[in-house]
């Protein structure tokens, strides 16, 4: 099993890397692409029996390791291992 | 006297602190590994400059899962002063011992610079030496130091007078261009509600004599001092 862990700032968070991203590609001429975000991806592979311990083994992790809630929220997306039906 | 200095695989102000308590200052200091599960008898606890764990996934966020720092948090937990520098902020940010968190720069940029701080309260066992309104000059290096909370924290830290310094210019004054990194109204550190931890982005162990540019760091271990004598506790050995 495996899980993909998606961590983002928070929608009132000021993101200074995004901000510097956006601000290359208008310097770039991509002058219709307006504010980015950036965040941070992950790809957990887990060693559980079924999709509900997944859920609950990423969430644990996501909100105690890999995302600060102070500042950050996280969404989960569970697929099959790599060579399983994704 | 005796400071432990907490060393986390990354620290690289360990042994600036280290040197600033025993030779600046005349204190006794000690190593503590982080996989070490009490402090031994000391009197205060410093965390350290550096890169903990290589800050790979977030400043401080390993750190805090350290063994020590139960016994940190006990011993913050009993009155004992506590002081997080840089690193050692953004690990009792990670852990909760202080609020808020660090974002990346507002510049995205590593600042290595001297700044002016201006000490907002005496009321810290870190800053009961020094007068409110006093600037010191004391160097920051860092690249996630842009502190951030939301708003009804920043309302509660100011009504609680928990903000312990904040970035100012020449004339004292918080001003963006003054502002290193970002941080909201220039917050450069704070207190917890007991007012035994205190945090900070600067280094005032690397300000602490004037042959490496400013001494006005020694405020910051002399109030501690004098703090703790003030109470009476030293040598009891808070463990």
């Amino acid at each position: 099993m495996k899980a993909r862990v998606f961590v983002t700032l928070k929608p009132s968070v000021f993101d200074p890397q995004g901000h510097t991203i956006a601000e290359a590609l208008h310097s770039l001429g991509y002058g219709s692409i307006g504010e980015v975000r950036q965040g941070k991806y992950f790809e957990l592979e887990l060693d559980v029996a079924s999709p509900a311990e997944a859920e609950s083994l990423a969430t644990e992790v996501a909100s105690r390791v890999l995302a600060n809630p102070v500042i950050e929220s996280f969404r989960i997306e569970l697929a099959a291992a790599a060579g399983g039906a994704s | 006297m005796t400071f432990a200095v907490v060393v986390f695989p990354g620290s690289n102000c360990d042994h600036d602190a280290e040197y600033a308590i025993r030779h600046a200052m005349g204190h006794d200091a000690r190593f503590v590994w982080h996989k070490e599960t009490s402090l031994g008898d000391v009197d205060v606890v410093v965390l350290p400059g550096g890169f903990s764990h290589g800050d790979y996934l977030r400043t401080g966020a390993i750190a805090r899962f350290s063994p020590i720092m139960a016994a940190v948090r006990a011993f913050a937990e009993r009155g004992g002063p506590v002081l997080g520098i840089c690193n050692g902020f953004q690990i009792l940010l990670e852990c909760g011992m202080l609020p808020g968190a660090m974002l990346r720069n507002r510049d995205v940029t590593f600042h290595c610079e001297m700044v002016r701080l201006r000490v907002e309260r005496v009321d810290t066992p870190f800053t009961r030496s020094a007068t409110v309104g006093q600037v010191l000059r004391i160097p920051i290096a860092h690249g996630d130091g842009n502190y951030f909370a939301p708003p009804e924290t920043i309302a509660e830290l100011d009504a609680a007078s928990r903000v312990v310094f904040r970035y100012v210019d020449a004339a004292g004054e918080v001003t963006e261009a003054a502002n290193p990194n970002g941080s909201i109204n220039g917050i450069a550190g704070i207190t917890n509600a007991a007012r035994n931890v205190v945090g900070l982005m600067p280094h005032p162990e690397r300000a602490c004599q004037d042959v490496v540019g400013s001494a006005d760091g020694r405020v910051v271990f002399e109030s501690v001092v004098a703090s703790l004598a003030e109470r009476g506790t030293v040598g009891v050995g808070a463990r």
